[in-house]
């Protein structure tokens, strides 16, 4: 090892960011989800390689190919569900992933890039989900790329030229299904070349912890291995608990029957939706229904959906509060939960028609979503009275365990969840 | 005192510069191969054109044809939807252009200019809802033309948006009746 350690400082990287690696001791059950994350990267890499092995990107006899991987391929039913499932259940870890960075304040300096690498990894994942899902060339799979592809035709002069350009073709066809099906195999490891970028970016800046407060001395802090190892590995147990059950007991529970039928270009299912993940931000696309100046009610809806994401990258400028945690900020506590309750309203909305009332509640819950972003955050932080911080992170602790002193670094309670 | 503090520039600045814009102008055009791989090839444009037989299509028929992966709805209309087409004010059409691709881009969204050119009952239009790209339902909907059950946009006889949230009229493609039976699409 030494030799190699001289030739290649490999083994001391590995030692030096997975075992020695000092963590905050009061971190809670929120941060583990940053290693779940990796772990269902790899699993979505390792189940796809080999769905690829048994996979035709042919507009002729793609669905037929899914098919033969549930019925006739060994265990293929099994590497379907998992890599299914598997994203969605990668989508449910990324949003608590999401909403733990908003909740501790996990963008704010030094960890602007962090923050901002950890959105291009969120906007990479949307890319891949969506592609990937057109491949099985079910219904729902065709007419989801016809609409999504749709949205780039309402940028005026040049929308048309940059649908053909994507498309390869006047509509979606075979030509759609080779591309997306490249992409779909590349774009996870761009994913795992930018995750790596960010969990540089987090070594070097370190981890935030439910405090907000910076590491102060060795005292704060506990080795990587075995505490967080653990206590990481306890939460991907359950999680795959959770994840297997959806597997074997609902496997097509977050699916559409629609994509068990045969992708027919003359006729379009009399309901599309996307998957669940991406229900809120096609909520805040249906909500513009009206046109806003020259921008059209179509091209309004488009930039609004990017705008939701794109707004994600200025929050680490858009937080004026020099309080990191929101466990010490009782009013901006109250909002992070409007806004968490928010987003699932608006993932409830983009699950329904678009008539009635729902285009009017969509537009109110789009108008709260960029008024948290760009309004309460800035405001709320120059006004609002934050708690004491605690002196440190260790005095946190102890004061939580009545002065104990016990080496409880990975204790279990998510002890300042509001 | 070296050689780059001179204000002049001198013979190494050029070549600084010159290698530079030659290695830029070659990696765009190095690019633009894999940028253009992406766009339809000459045997998808190639589909372009498609000869249909209308002999068989009867008044109140329609028939859908294949072009450039979209359907095509051909519909000889009875006289009434004729009527009731051209008895719409155009004042109170969302979209007041044709979308007629035989026409001038701003021709009126008048029945005659919907319509095929000296035979009114016949409308060749491209039926794809302008909204998100769905495939309305014919002889459906509140004006009794067709109906996108997607987002709910109702086009009248003449496929002319009147309600939802779809910005225009269904597209007229280029096209031309050959003979009387025969029609060319693109």
């Amino acid at each position: 090892m030494q030799w190699l350690d001289a030739r290649l400082p490999l083994p001391r990287l590995m030692y030096d960011s997975f075992v020695a690696y000092p963590v905050p001791r009061n971190l809670n059950y929120a941060y583990t989800f940053g290693g779940i994350l990796a772990l269902f990267l790899g699993v979505q890499i390792l189940t796809g390689i080999v769905l690829a092995m048994h996979y035709a990107a042919n507009s002729a006899i793609a669905f037929d190919s899914v098919e033969k991987i549930m019925r006739d391929v060994n265990w293929g039913w099994m590497l379907r569900y998992m890599h299914a499932n598997g994203a969605s259940f990668f989508f449910i870890a990324v949003y608590v992933h999401i909403f733990r960075g908003l909740y501790y304040g996990s963008y704010k300096a030094p960890r602007e890039i962090l923050w901002i690498l950890g959105v291009i990894i969120f906007l990479l994942m949307m890319a891949t989900a969506f592609m990937g899902y057109v491949l099985p060339w079910g219904q729902m799979s065709f007419w989801g790329a016809t609409v999504i592809t749709g949205f780039f035709t309402a940028f005026p002069l040049i929308g048309d030229s940059i649908q053909q350009l994507l498309l390869g073709g006047f509509a979606v066809d075979n030509a759609t299904l080779n591309r997306f099906f490249s992409l779909h195999y590349l774009l996870p490891f761009m994913i795992a070349g930018v995750v790596i970028l960010h969990v540089w970016a987090l070594h070097v800046a370190g981890q935030t912890n439910p405090t907000g407060v910076e590491v102060k001395s060795s005292k704060d802090t506990v080795p990587f291995t075995p505490h967080a190892t653990i206590k990481d590995g306890f939460a991907m147990v359950v999680f795959l608990i959770l994840f297997a059950y959806m597997i074997f007991y609902l496997p097509n529970y977050l699916g559409h029957a629609d994509n068990y039928i045969e992708a027919n270009p003359l006729k379009t299912p009399s309901h599309i939706v996307p998957e669940w993940y991406f229900l809120p931000f096609y909520a805040m696309l249906r909500a513009i229904t009206f046109n806003i100046g020259p921008i059209d009610s179509k091209l309004g809806g488009v930039l609004v959906m990017f705008g939701s994401i794109i707004v994600l990258f200025f929050v680490p400028w858009l937080d004026t509060s020099r309080i990191r945690s929101t466990a010490f900020r009782p009013m901006y506590k109250i909002f992070f939960w409007i806004l968490v309750a928010d987003c699932i309203f608006l993932g409830w909305l983009g699950s329904k028609p678009a008539e009635g009332i729902y285009p009017a509640l969509a537009l109110a819950g789009t108008i709260y979503y960029f008024g948290h972003f760009l309004i309460v955050l800035p405001v709320l932080g120059l006004v609002e009275t934050p708690r004491r911080l605690p002196g440190s992170i260790t005095e946190a602790v102890l004061a939580k365990n009545g002065g104990g002193g016990a080496p409880v670094g990975a204790a279990a309670a998510p002890d300042t969840k509001g | 005192m070296s050689v780059h503090d001179t204000a002049e520039p001198n013979r190494r600045d050029f070549l600084y510069i010159a290698t530079g814009a030659v290695g830029a102008v070659g990696a765009v055009s190095l690019a633009w191969p894999f940028i253009d791989q992406m766009n339809p090839d000459a045997a998808t444009l190639a589909l372009a054109e498609i000869d249909v037989d209308v002999s068989q299509v009867a008044e109140g028929q329609s028939i859908t044809a294949k072009w450039r992966g979209k359907p095509v709805f051909i519909r000889q209309r009875t006289a009434r939807e004729v009527e009731e087409a051209k008895a719409v004010d155009l004042g109170s059409l969302k979209d007041p252009i044709a979308r007629n691709a035989n026409l001038p881009s701003d021709a009126d969204a008048t029945d005659v200019n919907r319509a095929a050119e000296g035979k009114e009952q016949w409308l060749v239009m491209i039926g794809v809802c302008t909204h998100l790209g769905c495939i309305p339902l014919g002889q459906s909907g509140p004006y009794d033309g067709w109906f996108c059950p997607c987002h709910g946009s109702a086009y009248d006889t003449a496929g002319r948006i009147r309600q939802g949230p779809a910005p225009t009229n269904m597209a007229i493609p280029p096209f031309e009746f050959t003979s009387d039976t025969n029609i060319r699409i693109g």
